[in-house]
């Protein structure tokens, strides 16, 4: 088995070689197949070690030497064990689903073969990223699948406005990686390794300033708010769904952002030293989870809706960080990776049938033309919104028990709150997207229908995982059978955290949130459906409903603020300092040499052959007296 | 060995400028691979532990202990392939253009090919300073006579820029030379054993620093550079900016630092805060450039910035940094610059704003160029990633903050890179570019050798650190302060 695990991720990355170089020369069939067939393999694989890493524990292999210098050795090595062959699992079992799924999807673009090869180019870097045995490894595939995400941002890349979200992703990640590369460089000088079994392993022997601990810990979680998009760093992810829609169901949902939840996940030793890191961690989390999914009340482009919500839970999932809660918040991961694939590739079914619309103000209707797309949107929509006993129900009621238990009823409050925030902008998606009248052109109803198998299957598959995936780890006091098992096949990574409320306490939170949402699925039904209250035309749109759908204009503050000053200054750098002051400077210097050097002249006829023979001659001559 | 990398180019230089046979770039294209070989013979059976490999030695002017030596460590064999791997490219590239007379121009490329080794190989102070000038003197033909706009005002600045800093570091070395006991030498050894009191040994690295920071070039001492990258001769340009500007960098780690280690305290502080200075200073005006070619002389700036600031922190980590880097930047340089040259022989034209779209209708050269420009952003598993990582970490082990300011490098660098990147190649096609030729045989093979050197330098950085690595250690033991 060890020495097949290399080829888990670089399986992936052959594909992206062969229709990255070849792809454009092969048949369509040809390019998807080798795209997902990689893939399902990694998948088998990952399965093989899931069970390999259940009996014997953690896998180790190392491949070679990066490089070593002074002491650190930068090794390329993985590290197979109970939270990283999870994340595998997550990441090849969606990610094939959802090559296939854009078999069908991408069958008419031009740059099909491009787009597997990146999308084989991700998984490549993504695997890197969590199967790593040290954080450089771990650098390497955060920045790769940032690339990747740049890549696929910009895949149609003849519209300049794609381009600009695409650059606009790469730079802001790029914020974080510094922080994260700078936490690197302190860990290094205070462990002395960049491994994670060194480091963990050592933390019980060495004394450390808790400063120095707490440091470490805000400058990782800094890369973290930059890939897994949260305040002040999220402004990207609802741009980057300029890409085509099967990437922002693996990269900008399912998978690369949640690295920063597996990266706090992996260095949980280390943030459990620091109380204030992890009030940190809580506390962006938390703004982050109520800040978009307030945003994501007011948003009318399908697409941008489902992007502000997966803002927003990724929120939730550092709020679990932050209470102590890893085994919960990588819980969440899996049933977000689920439902969330789900509602966009159910989204990038609508947009498919639609013929390229977005805005749900143009839609309406749709169960009847695309019933299977409508049913799994519902699935997935329900398990958001933590109807009983969908995936999302178990994953986020963990994560209010926590809450409640670690950080008290305020913030249990404020993150119930945002939880039903989410209810209600997810609802409203769906009821407008599928119930009512359709409001669409005759020529868009004309166009209608409902997507090939290659789309429908990984859909179904998706919601079967939506429905079930929260039995994987539920509560003791519900005794469903199959108790926190997740929870218990991560005690080998993250120790296990136990809710102390008390059977009581921990129905009475339950049924409270669940009746919520409950009543906000049936409430909205009646509002968006009964009385088909459709969204006003962006023009006629006022005061408070404005402000928000245009996202508080944070980017324009961003721009007021950074960008414009940047551009100024550089213009200000190029032509005062540089070219009128430190080149005058010099110019002026310049001039008196010339005009000194101007005597010289006569002695010059301007031949330049004769100067250079005469030099290379002088110098030949000078070689050639040595030997003499 | 080390004798023969200086006399097949000085010779054929000879020959091309004499003869101005016909065939001048087969002759000098081959003369360079001839250099190449070698090199690669010459790293065979190399000893890593920091000793002289393949010494030679002759009396010149004996009763004054001026030596001809030449010899390689780790480090001036890295310098060694650095040159002699990117010569052949930056040959082979130029006959992309017609450089009228031929057999001036080649010889004169040859030409600086036999200084630069000489550079690299000298261990004699004297000889160092002479290859130093001469290196000059080529360059200085090159972009004068094959120039753009303005090209006699532009190299003049340059030349006497570069000489006047060469000044400096003569002074400082005669200085030094001096203070070697007996009837003095000239001998790398005996230059670096002389105890310097302080306020000499300030003097002494002044100087030397005034040299190499102008040669790098280091803020605020740059302003030669983006006026003579721009208007220069592509080839010219890959050779200062492949090559040329390294011999700062390798004279501050050969010899500023051995040589007046005793003053480094009162120094290196301004020292390293210009050199990060230069790297948000140069990133800055980067972003805003309109002109392609000059866009990436302001990155090669920054780019230069880092590397200086790495190896003046004087730990292994920004050294070694600094050394892989070179190279790496080397390749990537001339790869950017290539770029250029190809998007301006098509299309007459270096303005940014007049690209777009090049994507669709060359789509070989948005694959390769992409590689070149990742290289250059340093992403992971391209070549310009350890190098930039090691620097940062060197200049975060001097202190902390100035590595923090510098690290800003990555995020101005993927600003800037990016941006000429969609700028050329994403959007709308234009009348122009969307009949823009893609990559041609000869610049297949230039581009496509150095997108292989950025992946594999990105994947398999130890060789070139293993090679480094033992020499890298005696120098920092060496130099005590």
């Amino acid at each position: 088995m060890d020495s097949l695990i290399p080829l888990i991720p670089f399986l992936p990355f052959l594909g992206f070689v062969i229709n990255g170089l070849f792809g454009k020369k092969l048949p369509k069939s040809v390019v998807g197949m080798i795209g997902s067939g990689v893939l399902l393999v990694s998948f088998l694989l990952s399965v093989m070690c899931f069970n390999e890493v259940g009996t014997g524990g953690a896998i180790r292999v190392q491949l070679y030497n990066f490089f070593t210098v002074d002491g650190l050795q930068a090794d390329f090595g993985f590290l197979v064990d109970h939270l990283s062959v999870w994340m595998m699992l997550i990441v090849t079992g969606i990610g094939f689903l959802i090559h296939v799924y854009s078999i069908g999807y991408m069958h008419n673009d031009d740059g099909f073969w491009k787009f597997f090869a990146y999308l084989n180019l991700f998984i490549f870097s993504m695997l890197l990223l969590i199967m790593g045995n040290n954080f450089l490894m771990l650098f390497f595939g955060w920045e790769g699948v940032g690339l990747c995400s740049y890549l696929l941002i910009g895949f149609w890349y003849t519209n300049k406005e794609y381009g600009k979200a695409a650059r606009k992703a790469f730079i802001m990640n790029r914020i974080g990686d510094l922080g994260l590369l700078l936490g690197m460089f302190m860990i290094f000088k205070m462990f002395g390794s960049l491994n994670y079994e060194d480091i963990f392993g050592s933390l019980a022997s060495v004394r450390l300033d808790p400063t120095v601990i707490t440091t470490i810990c805000i400058l990782l979680f800094i890369g973290a708010m930059g890939k897994s998009a949260q305040i002040p760093l999220y402004t990207w992810l609802p741009d980057a769904m300029a890409g085509p829609t099967p990437v922002s169901a693996l990269i900008h949902a399912a998978t690369m952002v949640t690295a920063g939840i597996y990266l706090v996940a992996r260095c949980n030793p280390l943030y459990s030293l620091s109380p204030d890191a992890m009030h940190f961690v809580a506390a962006v989390g938390l703004a982050t989870c109520i800040f978009a999914a307030i945003i994501g009340l007011r948003q009318n482009d399908i697409k941008k809706v489902l992007a502000y919500s997966t803002v927003s839970q990724l929120g939730l999932m550092f709020v679990a960080l932050g209470m102590g809660a890893y085994a919960s918040a990588m819980f969440h991961v899996t049933t977000h990776a689920f439902f969330k694939a789900l509602l966009f590739l159910a989204a990038g079914s609508v947009i498919h049938g639609m013929g390229g619309e977005q805005d749900i103000r143009n839609m309406g209707g749709l169960r009847k033309a695309m019933p299977i797309t409508f049913w799994v949107f519902l699935i997935g929509t329900f398990a958001i919104s933590g109807f009983p006993f969908l995936s999302g129900f178990f994953s986020k009621d963990e994560i209010f028990a926590f809450t409640y238990a670690h950080g008290g009823k305020v913030w249990w409050g404020l993150a119930g709150f945002g939880a039903m925030l989410t209810a209600i902008y997810m609802c409203r998606l769906l009821y407008l997207t599928f119930f009512g009248e359709f409001r669409g052109t005759s020529e868009q109803e004309h166009h209608l229908h409902e997507s090939p198998a290659t789309m429908t299957v990984p859909l179904a598959i998706l919601a079967g995982l939506s429905l079930a995936g929260g039995f994987l780890n539920t509560p003791h006091f519900l005794h469903l059978g199959n108790e926190q098992w997740l929870a218990h096949w991560f005690s080998w990574v993250i120790p296990i955290q136990e809710v102390h409320l008390g059977e009581a306490t921990e129905w009475k939170l339950m049924t409270f949130t669940t009746t919520l949402a409950v009543i906000i699925i049936i409430v909205s039904y009646f509002i968006y459906t009964k009385k088909s209250s459709v969204p006003v035309p962006d023009a006629q749109q006022s005061g408070l409903t404005r402000l928000i759908a245009n996202k508080f204009y944070v980017d324009e503050i961003y721009d007021f603020l950074f960008v414009r000053p940047i551009e100024k200054i550089s213009r200000l750098f190029h032509y005062y300092v540089d070219v009128q002051g430190i080149d005058g400077i010099v110019n002026g210097v310049g001039t008196g040499v010339q005009k000194l050097g101007a005597g010289f002249r006569k002695l010059q006829n301007g031949n330049i052959e004769y100067y250079l023979i005469g030099m290379v001659a002088g110098v030949v001559l000078l070689l050639l007296s040595l030997f003499l | 060995m080390s004798l023969l990398l200086i006399l097949i180019p000085l010779l054929t230089a000879l020959f091309l400028l004499i003869a101005r046979p016909a065939g001048a770039r087969t002759i000098a294209l081959v003369a360079s691979l001839a250099n190449l070989a070698v090199t690669a013979f010459a790293s065979m059976g190399f000893v890593g532990d920091g000793s002289f490999n393949h010494e030679f030695s002759i009396p010149w002017v004996a009763e004054a202990g001026i030596n001809f030596r030449l010899g390689m460590d780790g480090i001036s064999l890295l310098m060694i392939v650095l040159t002699n791997l990117l010569a052949p490219l930056i040959i082979f590239s130029s006959f992309n253009r017609q450089m009228e007379p031929e057999g001036r121009y080649y010889g004169l490329v040859v030409l600086m090919l036999a200084a630069l080794n000489g550079v690299f190989l000298a261990l004699d102070g004297l000889v160092f300073y002479i290859f130093y000038e001469l290196a000059l003197i080529p360059i200085y033909f090159i972009c004068a006579i094959w120039g753009g706009q303005d090209r006699i005002r532009t190299t003049l600045k340059f030349f006497i820029y570069t000489f006047i800093g060469s000044l400096f570091m003569l002074v400082a070395l005669l200085y030094v030379y001096l203070q070697t006991p007996g009837t003095h030498s000239f001998a790398w050894e005996e230059l670096v054993r002389v105890q310097l009191d302080t306020n000499a040994a300030w003097w002494v690295l002044l100087g030397f620093f005034l040299a190499f920071a102008v040669k790098m070039p280091v803020f605020p001492f740059h302003t030669w550079q983006p006026d003579t990258y721009t208007t220069a001769p592509t080839g010219g340009t890959m050779l200062l900016s492949g090559i040329m500007l390294k011999m700062g960098v390798y004279g501050v780690i050969r010899w500023m630092i051995p040589l007046a280690p005793e003053a480094i305290h009162c120094l290196m502080p301004t020292f390293m805060v210009l050199a990060v200075i230069g790297i948000i200073y140069g990133s800055i005006i980067a972003i805003k450039q309109n002109d392609f070619k000059r866009l990436i002389a302001y990155s090669s700036i920054a780019h230069v910035g880092l590397i200086a600031a790495g190896v003046m922190a004087w730990n292994k980590a920004g050294v070694q940094g600094g050394l892989i880097q070179m190279l790496n930047h080397g390749i990537n340089v001339v790869g950017l610059f290539f770029a250029a040259d190809m998007i301006e022989r098509r299309m007459g034209t270096r303005s940014l704003s007049e690209m777009g779209g090049i994507a669709k209708s060359a789509p070989k050269f948005a694959a390769l160029f992409m590689i070149v420009v990742l290289g250059s952003v340093a992403v992971p598993l391209t070549n310009g990633f350890p190098g930039e990582f090691l620097l940062l970490n060197g200049v975060w082990n001097y202190n902390f903050w100035l590595g923090a300011v510098a690290g800003l490098t990555i995020i101005f660098g993927a600003v800037y890179m990016l941006r000429a990147y969609g700028l050329t190649m994403f959007g709308e096609a234009n009348e122009q570019t969307a009949r823009f030729e893609d990559v041609k045989t000869n610049e297949w093979i230039v581009l496509g050798v150095i997108a292989a050197l950025v992946l594999i330098l990105g994947f398999f950085p130890g060789m070139v650190l293993n090679l480094t690595d033992g020499s890298v250690n005696r120098i920092l033991g060496a130099v005590q302060f």
